[in-house]
């Protein structure tokens, strides 16, 4: 957790998590926990289908990601790359071939042992033609996959690519013999599927061959919630034990008031942001985007939706992507400033433009703010609400805005500012450049580095306006510890979830 | 009264093949493309196409559309965009929800509402009487959903006697937790609904204590109480029951909002979710279902209504 560098306000909460996170060890340690208990987890994402490769929402990764699928990686809830049924694997010098072997002793949950062609299959489930998983693009890189024999899988790629341990991550491995993955499972994972009711709640239990180490709990029971509300009310009442992220402020005091209730603090990666069509004027100029990040005090911002939850980052990095820096003394707010550098780009009284604002929180309170802001240095802002689905035609696809406001969830996702074709438009060559080659590198570090650089300059110039970042809030009842924090790409594990006797 | 049945058969066929027309045309009209909403942001133009092959949204109107009333002709609903589950199968499970939890609180709201009713016109005049409509008043007053988030806050967080929501996962294989489950919605459906019946049922029967034929049942010797029973509450229950059908209609459509206020997995949440995802298949099916159901509740109160009135088998001689 602290090896990122951190605004003073992030590491005051993460001392506190850490804090807490020691006082509750500490209790769990005295405390005997039952192995047998099931843990109740009430969560808003409900999966669609059990196949995360057709269009089945965040909530099967939150279930399935390293609880009933693994994968030949893990993206661990720190943010870090680890192995997990490769054992161990080999990158040639020139970066294009990766000899993974796999680990011992694997069996899938119907009991057929894990080969190299179940890898192989699986990997092409995802990059087949009719695939609607998102992660087709970035497994787009590879070539050929080859099973010399059953515990070698041989992957070959067009172009090197530093991010392919981590993009594997996703890729459930399925048992080649399964015929219908989106409504039952068959993974390797230390949990099998016991049952889905759908609209009401989906139960797992431990598996009794798992390679690795057991659960430290009987079993889990996602009940999923269509309303935050009645999610609170499940929590008050005991009838959940944990509830995986909490979406609104309101509801926390309730619970951080509550001796009978741990709220926890974790890194989120989603990110708050004004995006500007850089493509048109004035944005198209970064001065003037530069302006407006000065006329726009963000930590008000922050704190009136957020009250002492949720971290300043300065551009589009969070601190769990590994080439975070703290850049929020680029443009730091100084309305004075931002209206000298406005009449220096040639605007000195100011000019208008409309905001694209989905209708659906916290959007249309950060429009009403950033109108407010704005205006006290001349730029007229005129907010346009509109719906999700109006924002993925107009502006995810059409580009037909001039600024607009969304929230981004996802993990290193800093290459949107590589590609000039990104409904934003933004268009440094330099960034596109490091962008495009830090991925054939052959070290993370080198990797970082020009991610690094990357983010540096995408916020120099002020490429968009990045607001803050969400805060990610666990809440569970005193009795359960040991849950994940930061939910990475929606993931939450469960193997290590405790429940107090 | 065999051909009245036959013709009312037919009306109800023809409603539904238009409300069928209507809601592909009316779904086709909505912005938003759900091969797009299916794979998500962040997909390929690719993905996109894949997606739209896939359920079939690239093919012209007209072809979607006979394929759609040919599916519809074989009680096909077809298959959910986004689960691939076939939707019938998803309704009849979301019905197990839906249907119990509307007779439930249409019973009780019957049970409430008659004896209060009747009470209420006997008494108009006493206080008791005005008490009651006074309540009752109150009642149609209250929003469905407060009253609801009241109740939890009451039975579920304070007293702790019954769950804030949610519905067990085995369902019904665990009847103890899924009648638990139900109470708290029932009773909300219930109250709110039982004050608006009440209201029917006390003017009805107050039109009745001052309608002639039971002047003369009186004078004929019955008592009052008799007169009543034999004559009164037949009389009253002709105009209730012809409400009744309508307002059976508006409490399974008003489980929509009790479903969401409570996490239940009924045909309300089903439809939210299917608006949202842009699911048609899924949207289609619930609304031609529930439209069904409605025209079938019309049209057993109004062959209902048809017995109890022998004025109206008449008329038609």
């Amino acid at each position: 957790m602290t090896r990122f560098p951190m605004t003073r306000r992030s590491f005051a909460s993460l001392a506190l998590a850490a804090t807490s996170a020691l006082a509750l060890s500490a209790a769990a340690q005295a405390q005997a926990f039952d192995p047998e208990a099931v843990v109740n987890i009430g969560s808003l994402y409900e999966p669609q289908n059990l196949d995360n490769t057709a269009g089945a929402g965040q909530g099967i990764n939150e279930a399935f990601n390293g609880n009933v699928y693994e994968g030949l990686f893990v993206l661990t809830d720190d943010g870090d790359v680890e192995p997990k049924l490769a054992a161990d694997y080999e990158i040639s010098d020139d970066g294009l071939t990766y000899t993974f072997t796999l680990q011992d002793g694997v069996t899938f949950h119907s009991g057929d042992p894990l080969t190299a062609a179940d890898v192989k299959s699986s990997i092409e489930r995802v990059t087949a033609e009719n695939s609607a998983s998102s992660r087709k693009s970035t497994l787009a890189v590879i070539d050929s996959i080859e099973t010399p024999d059953d515990k070698t899988v041989v992957v070959t790629l067009k172009t090197p690519s530093i991010s392919l341990p981590y993009n594997l991550s996703y890729v459930w491995i399925v048992n080649d013999a399964a015929t219908d993955i989106s409504s039952s499972e068959d993974g390797t994972g230390p949990y099998t599927l016991q049952e889905w009711r759908r609209g009401s709640a989906l139960s797992m239990v431990p598996f009794e061959g798992y390679w690795g180490e057991k659960p430290s709990n009987g079993g889990v029971m996602f009940q999923y919630f269509t309303d935050a509300t009645a999610q609170n009310n499940a929590l008050l009442t005991g009838a959940v034990d944990i509830i995986t992220s909490v979406q609104s402020p309101d509801a926390l005091s309730m619970f951080s008031d509550n001796d009978d209730f741990t709220v926890s603090e974790g890194a989120s990666t989603t990110k708050e942001l004004m995006a500007y069509n850089d493509r048109i004027e004035p944005f198209d100029d970064p001065k003037v985007r530069g302006a407006l990040a000065m006329a726009v005090d963000n930590e008000k911002l922050l704190n009136a939706i957020w009250g002492d939850y949720g971290t300043l980052i300065g551009s589009f990095v969070p601190p769990t992507d590994p080439w975070y820096v703290d850049l929020t003394d680029v443009n730091a707010y100084d309305p004075e400033a931002a209206k000298a550098q406005l009449a220096e780009a040639g605007y000195p009284d100011g000019f208008s433009f409309t905001l694209d604002t989905p209708d659906y929180d916290p959007h249309p309170v950060v429009a009403q703010f950033v109108q407010n802001e704005l205006a006290k240095v001349g730029v007229e802002v005129k907010i346009n609400i509109i719906t999700a689905n109006e924002w993925y035609t107009k502006i995810y696809k059409a580009h037909d805005f001039e600024a607009t406001l969304q929230e981004h969830v996802n993990h290193r996702d800093i290459v949107f500012y590589g590609n000039p074709d990104f409904y934003w438009g933004y268009d440094n060559p330099e960034v596109a450049r490091l962008i495009a080659e830090s991925e054939n590198v052959s070290s993370m570090e080198e990797q970082t580095e020009m991610l690094a650089e990357a983010n540096r300059i995408i916020a120099e110039d002020a490429a968009s306006m990045w607001l803050y970042l969400y805060p990610q809030i666990v809440v569970s009842t005193a009795s359960v510890t040991g849950y994940p924090l930061n939910g990475l790409n929606s993931q939450f594990f469960v193997s290590d979830i405790k429940k107090a006797e | 009264m065999l051909a009245y049945i036959l013709r009312r058969l037919v009306i109800l066929l023809l409603s539904l093949v238009v409300a069928a027309i209507v809601l592909f045309v009316l779904l086709r009209l909505l912005p938003g493309d759900p091969a797009a909403a299916l794979v998500g942001v962040g997909a390929t133009p690719e993905q996109i196409a894949a997606a739209q092959a896939q359920i079939g949204s690239d093919q012209p109107l007209g072809v979607q559309f006979l394929a759609y009333l040919g599916d519809l002709a074989r009680f096909d609903l077809g298959q959910s965009f986004v689960s691939r589950a076939p939707v019938i199968e998803e309704i009849s499970r979301r019905l197990s929800v839906t249907l119990p939890l509307t007779f439930a609180a249409f019973t009780l709201a019957l049970l409430i509402a008659v004896p209060l009713g009747i009470l209420a016109a006997i008494r108009a005049d006493s206080w008791a009487g005005l008490a009651l409509s006074v309540v009752s008043q109150i009642g149609i007053a209250v929003p469905v959903f407060w009253l609801g988030i009241l109740l939890v806050y009451e039975f579920s967080l304070n007293l702790r006697w019954l769950p804030s929501g949610g519905f067990p996962l085995r369902g019904y294989a665990d009847p103890g937790k899924a009648v638990e489950s139900m109470i708290l919605p029932v009773l909300t459906i219930a109250i709110v609904m039982s004050a608006s019946l009440m209201r029917y049922v006390r003017a009805s029967m107050l039109e009745v204590l001052n309608s002639d034929f039971l002047r003369t049942a009186r004078a004929l010797g019955e008592s009052h109480r008799g007169a009543l029973a034999r004559h009164g509450l037949r009389n009253a229950a002709v105009p209730v029951v012809s409400v009744l059908g309508i307002e059976l209609s508006t409490t399974f459509l008003g489980a929509v909002v009790v479903e969401q206020v409570f996490s239940l997995p009924g045909m309300g949440s089903m439809l939210l979710l299917g608006i949202q995802q842009r699911d048609y298949p899924n949207i289609q099916g619930v609304l031609i279902v529930s439209t069904l159901l409605v025209l079938l509740t019309g049209f057993l109160a109004d062959i209902l209504q048809r017995l109890l009135d022998p004025r109206l088998r008449e008329a038609r001689r």
